[in-house]
């Protein structure tokens, strides 16, 4: 799955700017997939025919990720911008972004009257090296994501928007060793999760399943210092309970655990205090669809270098195909 | 068009409360729309089929409620107590004049003259909870019995020329309803127009939703009016738009992301007619747009603004070439539209 992470992570797509990742995505599906469709709104959607039974199940991973996009662009050439998602004017600082177009640009912030204070958005800068207005080579409203080259390190992967080009490879592997179960799978690879979980709502009300399993990444709380969470890095793939805009079917969450167990893939149970993921979205679509997630413990989630455990992401592979198989 | 606007302008609708608003726009669309219809939420539907052999459904919202605020109780001297309905500056309603009711009895949000203030008073702003709306009343019960619990209120402004400029209050959407009149009533375009007048979008996009859910279309664009702060700054930065330069086309805000292929669409119909435009500052504001995006399997989905000075206080102004310019690139984009602009590959 190692190339597969690194191309997908490599691959510039901010939330609503996910043509670039959806045809690398697509390309990578479309040999394994029965039948591939791209909804209204960007949704790249993968079906694997079932044997002509119940039940129809739906996967959602997201290909968009955090980015900025600008606002304004001064008389020196120099671009204001605003956050596309959640990111934090922390993480910018010394960070270089990758527009579509291919132009690069460096974060550069004003001088602070307090250098105890972090930054606002207001203070900070794109630099394109542009001369002027005049050969600024981007416009406003153009998007630009964090530069970051994937790294392996032991049992760690490292890039940026592992959040959730992961999810992504996961999906993908998912469907390439699936042989067909029951009822027909639809595998998502979402867009505009990062900012308003759009993708996957009306991808839901489209496929209408009956029953919704996103694959998203995770915060972990086994770093120095950091904000309690039992869940860490490398213990296996997360059954979610509970985040800040669900709570998991405990259906769901129970063949999730099942599942791990049947297969025989540590696991842990995860409640997360911030956040949320396209599962949140897909559980109000029409009259309810029982929705939950399976996740992959990540540090230093929506900063240009998340990090991953291989052995956690090739788990959450054969939990899911596990699942699948479960009636 | 501007006598549409004077009107839509000056009449009464906050959220929740748009009668009247409805009442001028069926006036001003009856004869022109095949079908005209209110829908349980209060919506007001106008539809024309396109002319087009392979036509695409085409929804087109403007909101016709407004902000204002509401009565939520009574002072033993006759002075009512407010909250506002959908988002309010607290720094833009003492000695504002209002409409209190359908019936508009005047009222005139009090505070304490300049002589009696105290030290440091000067400096704070009254916060609406701390204000009261005086409407002349004698007592509790001739509050009461004027203005109810629940009354809704709106600024107190009428239509006239400021300048090249024209003000008003509640430009914001009333200019987009002026805009969106204006496509129904011009000739006929080639894809099926759905235009829905919209209610309750300042308070949390709620008549768009079911718009959208009805018209089951394929593409949306919600016309507004939109905040121009083109005003002088310290620094080179970032004015959301700017008042005369042209319709504001919404390229991300916070409840959305633009369609790329209508944003190509807009700025490519722009550029080859001449037509001025400009992008919204991203980030900043939400719309109707917000909604329809999210309809049913989802809606490819665009904004288009006309900018307004002082929006969500007493008075806007906007400048009635923006005005025009947002028709022309509607109607001309309109007539482009293909399903090539709205495919994803």
């Amino acid at each position: 799955m190692e190339n597969l992470i690194r191309k997908l992570t490599e691959t510039y797509g901010p939330s609503g700017f996910e043509d670039t990742i959806r045809a690398v995505l697509r390309a990578e599906v479309e040999p394994f997939a029965d039948e591939i469709r791209v909804t209204p709104l960007g949704n790249l959607v993968a079906v694997k025919k079932g044997r002509g039974g119940e039940p129809r199940r739906m996967l959602a991973a997201h290909m968009d990720e955090i980015g900025v996009i600008v606002t304004h662009i001064d008389e020196k050439g120099f671009l204001r911008f605003t956050p596309i998602g959640g990111v934090s004017p922390l993480t910018c600082l010394g960070a270089r972004v990758r527009f579509e177009n291919g132009n690069l640009g460096v974060i550069g912030v004003e001088k602070r009257e307090d250098p105890q204070k972090a930054p606002t958005f207001e203070q900070l800068y794109i630099d394109v090296g542009a001369t002027g207005r005049a050969d600024c080579p981007v416009r406003v409203g153009d998007a630009a994501v964090f530069e970051r080259p994937f790294a392996a390190q032991g049992r760690r992967w490292v890039a940026k928007a592992m959040d959730d080009r992961i999810g992504c490879a996961v999906l993908v592997e998912t469907l390439r060793q699936i042989e067909p179960v029951a009822g027909d799978v639809y595998f998502v690879f979402s867009a505009q999760e990062e900012t308003t979980l759009s993708g996957a709502m009306t991808a839901a009300y489209g496929i209408e399943p009956e029953m919704a399993i996103a694959v998203d990444v995770t915060g972990t709380g086994d770093t120095p210092e950091s904000r309690p969470m039992a869940v860490e890095l490398g213990k296996g793939p997360a059954v979610k309970v509970q985040d800040a805009g669900m709570i998991a079917h405990p259906r769901v969450r129970d063949l999730l655990v099942q599942a791990a167990e049947a297969a025989g893939v540590p696991y842990q149970m995860e409640v997360l205090e911030r956040g949320t993921t396209d599962a949140a979205a897909t559980q109000l679509v029409r009259s309810g669809i029982p929705s939950g997630c399976l996740s992959i413990p990540c540090r230093y989630v929506h900063t240009p270098s998340e990090m991953v455990d291989r052995e956690d992401v090739e788990g959450a592979v054969r939990v899911l195909l596990q699942a699948l198989r479960i009636p | 068009m501007i006598d549409l606007l004077r009107e839509l302008s000056e009449a009464f609708g906050p959220s929740g409360h748009e009668k009247e608003v409805r009442q001028v726009l069926r006036r001003a669309l009856e004869g022109h729309a095949d079908r005209l219809w209110v829908d349980a939420l209060g919506n007001l539907h106008a539809y024309r089929a396109g002319t087009a052999p392979q036509v695409l459904r085409v929804l087109i919202t403007a909101h016709m409620d407004e902000i204002g605020l509401m009565v939520v109780g009574h002072d033993e001297s006759g002075g009512l107590r407010v909250r506002p309905i959908g988002g309010i500056d607290d720094r833009v309603l003492p000695g504002a004049l209002v409409w209190v009711g359908p019936d508009r009895i005047p009222g005139v949000i009090g505070l304490k003259p300049v002589h009696l203030l105290e030290a440091g008073e000067a400096d704070k702003v009254v916060r609406v909870d701390n204000l009261v709306v005086d409407i002349g009343a004698r007592n509790k019960e001739e509050a009461q019995r004027l203005a109810p619990l629940g009354t809704p209120m709106v600024f107190a402004t009428r239509f006239g020329e400021v300048g090249r400029l024209v003000k008003g209050k509640s430009f914001d959407d009333r200019a987009g309803c002026a805009v969106l009149a204006e496509l129904v009533r011009g000739d006929r375009l080639p894809h099926d127009l759905y235009a829905v007048f919209t209610v309750q979008e300042e308070v949390g996009l709620r008549g768009a939703r079911v718009a959208a859910y009805t018209a089951h279309p394929d593409c949306g664009f919600a016309l507004e009016g939109t905040i121009a702060d083109d005003l002088p700054r310290k620094k080179d930065v970032s004015p959301t738009s700017e008042l005369g330069k042209g319709p504001a086309i919404t390229v991300m805000d916070r409840t959305f992301i633009a369609h790329r292929g209508l944003v190509r669409l807009l700025v490519d119909t722009a550029e080859s007619l001449g037509i001025p435009y400009q992008f919204k500052q991203p980030g900043v504001g939400g719309t109707d747009s917000g909604a329809i995006h999210r309809a049913h399997e989802g809606v490819p989905s665009a904004t288009v603004a006309v900018p307004c000075r002082y929006i969500h206080s007493p008075l806007s102004l906007l400048d009635p070439a923006d005005l025009e310019n947002t028709v022309r690139l509607m109607r001309e984009s309109l007539a482009r539209l293909t399903p090539d602009n709205i495919r994803n590959t």
